[in-house]
Parts: structure tokens; C-alpha cells; sequence
């Protein structure tokens, strides 16, 4: 029996698995080192990330994540998931076999579960998904005014990669996905007041820049550490807000 | 000072350090763990001219400090901001008594600031007023991610913290630079978090705050933060070397804090040695926001000048020769 269809099926999974900081699949990003099948169904993945020093909470995130997603395929046997070079991989790596779970594994050190954790950065993946789709109407629409965004609507936006982010966003957050829903809205997906749409947009701006600065760092240092991680990474499937920005320096080291 | 143009900047950089990463200095794994992690830095971000050898970029001594900096750099004044790092370095990772020892040589161009950990408690406080005064502070680097036994970092707002805040305030060492930065340890316990900064700096008004790093990747909580404390600040340090990989990046960086901050409160750092200050200086100089992001306002030379080192020197008191001042420049 030939191994390629758990494989694919393992890639697929693993897509779904995203950085929850940098809001960006653990596949594109190149964190995934190395993917292991077998005959009898047994899959075995190695991680990596951009410094020892990688935060340990994010990390045990990305590595549970991973097995859930594989485990999950019903052609999989056996499971493991590896993170190499973290100085917690020996912990993680015992935790995440054991199916502790992030208490169990951290013990007292992790005071509260993951949950709030992931919420935080699934509401900034939001925002800055809102301030893409915004920032782009706005350029390609001189008579459109940032106060005048107040009116704009999931069903006035283009068919495009940064609507079905924003869409995806939304669903992650419980919001309603309906063509009449306001845009900029807030984490619980009600609409600011007109006169504030200005500060909001300005808000959701340095969130989508500290999200995307972040990912350019933990990019080029994965590179700098494991310089066979360049072919893995995919770009940016979001940035391009800007005209040319697919050409700025640094997308290849 | 350096001038192109016909304009000079005077040049202060507010972070740099005098650090052993020598094996010899290591205490265990995460000593050599931490100064691979500063060198990949060095690597991704510092054009290629600027690379170093893995062994000069272990412990660069006085002598060639003088030379990164004064020499070469451009650099008029330089403040040390020492991170101790006491669980990953035998003798600690900034040079405490060879970086104090250049400082009294060149007190005209280097500014020694101390660290503290408010989980020392009474010991650490006596100790923090005998540094005071034997070191002659006006500043000190706090390292909230720092390990110490079973804790992995503190909080600004910790009870001890504030007593430690406190007596900087009554020993007159007025800037608190925290070092906020992409996150490490702890877990759940965010040691990189900047809302500690927040409530430090309501509670400490006569203190500065200059959070380094710009609590990148947090920019927008720093943000959000520094417009509502006035005595809040940005240390371009690890932001700034931008510029080289990421032009475009940098631009959005400068062009949030001047929007959410002001020109007043930004301030320049190589983060020696990480990086060399001359190709920063010189980049920064050059550099402008490009032309299509329509949202921020271009740099002017003003506030290029505040940056590099107008900003700092006011901070710290040093003496900027009169005709390189902003301010005395629009009064006459």
C-alpha cells in the first residue's frame, strides 16, 4: 500500500495548524521539519522553531495541535510529534505523548489553561484581518473617507484571499458571517460609532503591524538557524496590503 | 556627531552593552542557547559587511567598544544597559566592573546604568542604594524575563517591585529602561507583557519609562500604553536594524510610534553588540517613509535629529553642543 495518501492527507492536516501569534499556518512558516510515514499508518513529525528561547506556552500550543489534527485522520495510526531544540523540548515532548495537556505538562508554572491565551490572539488575527480588507478598499476608492467605512459590509467586499481570511477570522471569533454585517466591528462583532471609525482603523493598523513584524522576524530567523527551512517557507499568503510589497527586501535571505 | 547634507546630528545610543558569552563564562545550556539566539539576530538582520565571526561576537572587550562606537560610529554618548542573566552566566552576562571601569575613563561619553530584580527583597534594595552611589546612577535595564530558581520573570507592578521603584524615585535615578521584547519565558505569566508598564508609570510619574524594543511584538499594547502615559517612551533597539532587511517594515514601526507617540519620545539604540551603530546611523539618516504609504507623514530632518540623540541627551542630562539643538536652534 502506497504511503502518499496518509502523507497528503498528514500535509493537509498540518496546514489547519497555525502559529497562534503570528496567525499564519506552522507549514507556510517552515516550522515543520520533517514528516514520517509508514505502511501500517504510523506518522511522525519533527518541529522546529526560530529560537530556543520561543515562547514555551506558544510552542505547546503547536505541538498539541499538531498531534490533534493527526490524530484526527482516520487512516493514522500512531502519532508522534517531535519539537527539536527548544530549550522545554524535552518537557513539551513528554507532555504532548503523555497527553497531559498544558497543566500537566508545565505544572505549576502554567497558572491558567491555554484558552484565554488562544482568544487573545484569535481577536488580534481579527483586527488585523479588518484593518487589510479596509486599507485596500480605501486605495482603491479615492472618494471613500475612513469615517465613511462605518457603512461598509462583509457583502461590499471583493472576492479575494484577505475577505475569506477576515471570514475565517470572524468564524474563529463566533461572528456572524453575513453579508450584511458591518465590517469594523469589535471583538464581539458590534459596530464603533461613526466619528470613532479613525482611531479604530489606526488601532487595527499597529495590531496588524506588530502581527506582521513579528512574522518577519520568527521567518528570517528560522532561516538564519536551519538555512534548508528557505525552501519550506511560503510567503505571506496576507501581507501585500501595499502595491510592491512583495518585493521588499528579505523575502528570500 | 556626524553630518551629511550639510546638517549634523548629535548622536546618543541609549543601549548598548559590554557582554561575556565566552564558554568559560556559560553556565549551562541556555547561556549558549541565549548568545546563538543574539547571533542569529546579528546574522538575519545586519547586512553582510557587518557580519562578525561567531568568536568576536562572544566578548568584544573595551577597547574595541571604544573603537564600534566613537571611532568608527559616530556615536557621541553611549548608556549602558546591562542584562545580568545570573542563571545562564557564571560572572553574568553584562561586564558589571569593565563596563563601569570605562565609564569613569570616558565619563564625557559613556553613561553606566545598573540592573535590579525585585526578587532580591530587602537585600537586593540595600544593594540597589549602595550601587546608586558608587556607580553614580541615573538609570538602570530591568530584565523582567530574567530566571531566578523556580520563577521565571516579575512584573513591574509586583509589591516589590514598587518599593524598588520607589527608592529610585527618592535616589533620584529617574530612567527605568524594561526590556520588553519578543516573548521568552515564563508561561502563562507574560513576562514581555506590557500592561505592568502601564501601571508603573501612573503610580511613578516623576520616573521615565522607556520601554526597549518597543514592546515589539506587542507595539500596538505599547502604543496604546505610551499615548496615555506621558512618561512613557520607545527604545528603538532590534526595531531600527529594520531598516536593512526590511525597509518597508521599519517605515510602518517609525510611522506608528510618531503617530501614537511623538517625536519626543523615541529614541535611538544600536543595542551594541548585536549591532555596530555606524550603517544604523547612516541608514536612519537616509532613510524615508516610501512615498505610496500615504498614511504616515514623510521624516523630517528635526525629528531625525530628536531620534538619534537629542531625546536621550535631554533624559540624561548630557551636554549637547549649542548649535546641534533643536530647540535652542528655533529659539535663535
Amino acid at each position: 500500500m502506497s504511503t502518499e495518501p496518509l502523507e497528503q492527507a498528514a500535509r493537509a492536516a498540518l496546514d489547519e495548524v497555525f502559529d497562534p501569534e503570528l496567525d499564519e499556518p506552522i507549514t507556510d512558516l517552515g516550522f515543520v521539519s520533517s514528516l514520517e510515514v509508514t505502511h501500517s499508518g504510523n506518522v511522525t513529525v519533527h518541529l522546529r522553531l526560530p529560537t530556543s528561547f520561543c515562547a514555551p506556552n506558544f510552542a505547546y500550543l503547536m505541538v498539541s495541535d499538531a498531534k490533534d489534527v493527526l490524530s484526527a485522520l482516520p487512516q493514522a495510526r500512531e502519532v508522534v510529534v517531535v519539537l527539536d531544540d527548544h530549550h522545554d523540548s524535552d518537557r513539551i515532548n513528554r507532555g504532548v505523548a503523555a497527553d497531559a495537556g498544558y497543566r500537566g505538562t508545565f505544572g505549576e508554572e502554567a497558572a491558567q489553561d491555554l484558552d484565554e491565551l488562544r482568544s487573545t490572539f484569535r481577536r488580534k488575527a481579527h483586527t488585523a484581518a479588518m484593518e487589510r480588507v479596509l486599507t485596500i478598499l480605501l486605495r482603491s476608492d479615492p472618494d471613500l473617507t475612513e469615517e465613511g467605512l462605518h457603512e461598509v459590509t462583509l457583502g461590499d467586499l471583493p472576492e479575494a484571499p484577505t475577505t475569506r481570511a477576515l471570514l475565517r477570522r470572524r468564524e474563529a471569533l463566533g461572528l456572524s458571517r453575513a453579508r450584511t454585517e458591518k465590517v469594523l466591528v469589535d471583538d464581539h462583532g458590534n459596530p464603533h460609532p461613526r466619528e470613532e471609525i479613525p482611531l479604530h482603523l489606526r488601532f487595527a493598523r499597529s495590531v496588524r503591524v506588530s502581527i506582521e513584524g513579528n512574522a518577519h522576524f520568527c521567518r528570517g530567523l528560522l532561516r538564519t538557524r536551519y538555512p534548508d527551512s528557505t525552501h519550506d517557507q511560503a510567503p505571506h499568503a496576507q501581507a501585500g496590503t501595499y502595491a510592491g510589497a512583495r518585493n521588499d527586501r528579505g523575502d528570500t535571505p | 556627531m556626524y553630518s551629511k547634507d550639510g546638517e549634523t546630528y548629535f548622536i546618543v545610543d541609549a543601549h548598548i552593552a559590554l557582554w561575556d558569552a565566552r564558554p568559560e563564562n556559560r553556565l549551562n545550556i541556555h547561556g549558549k542557547q541565549f548568545i546563538d539566539c543574539f547571533y542569529d539576530y546579528h546574522r538575519n538582520l545586519g547586512p553582510e559587511s557587518e557580519l562578525w565571526p561567531y568568536e568576536e561576537f562572544l566578548y568584544q572587550g573595551g577597547e574595541r567598544l571604544m573603537r564600534d562606537l566613537f571611532d568608527d560610529g559616530y556615536v557621541d554618548h553611549a548608556i549602558f544597559q546591562p542584562a545580568h542573566l545570573g542563571a545562564f552566566f557564571r560572572n553574568g552576562f553584562g561586564q558589571t566592573e569593565e563596563a563601569f571601569a570605562l565609564a569613569q575613563r570616558y565619563p564625557d561619553k559613556l553613561t553606566y546604568n545598573h540592573c535590579w530584580d525585585p526578587r532580591f527583597e530587602q537585600a537586593g534594595l540595600d544593594q540597589l542604594r549602595d550601587d546608586a552611589e558608587r556607580f553614580g546612577l541615573k538609570g538602570c535595564k530591568l530584565y523582567t524575563a530574567e530566571w531566578q530558581g523556580d520563577s521565571r520573570g516579575y512584573k513591574l507592578n509586583d509589591p516589590w517591585s514598587y518599593r524598588y521603584l520607589e527608592t529610585c524615585q527618592e535616589l533620584g535615578i529617574r530612567n527605568i529602561h524594561i526590556h520588553k521584547g519578543p516573548t521568552i519565558r515564563p508561561l502563562d505569566r507574560d513576562a514581555f507583557d506590557v500592561a505592568d508598564v502601564d501601571k508603573a508609570a501612573t503610580d511613578f510619574p516623576e520616573l521615565n519609562f522607556v520601554v526597549e524594543h518597543c514592546g515589539l511584538p506587542r507595539l500596538e499594547d505599547f502604543c496604546w500604553i505610551a499615548t496615555q502615559e506621558p512618561n512613557v517612551h520607545a527604545g528603538l533597539a532590534v526595531a531600527i536594524p529594520f531598516i536593512h532587511t526590511r525597509p518597508r517594515y521599519f517605515a510602518q514601526i517609525i510611522g506608528e510610534l510618531l503617530y501614537w507617540l511623538d517625536e519626543d519620545r523615541i529614541q535611538f539604540s544600536s543595542d551594541y553588540a548585536l549591532w555596530t551603530p555606524r550603517w544604523l546611523i547612516e541608514r536612519f539618516v537616509d532613510f524615508q517613509i516610501p512615498e505610496d504609504m500615504t498614511e504616515y507623514a514623510p521624516l523630517t530632518v528635526e525629528q531625525k535629529k530628536k531620534i538619534l540623540g537629542l531625546n536621550a541627551a535631554a533624559m540624561y542630562g548630557i551636554e549637547v553642543p549649542e548649535n546641534l539643538d533643536v530647540a535652542e536652534r528655533a529659539v535663535a
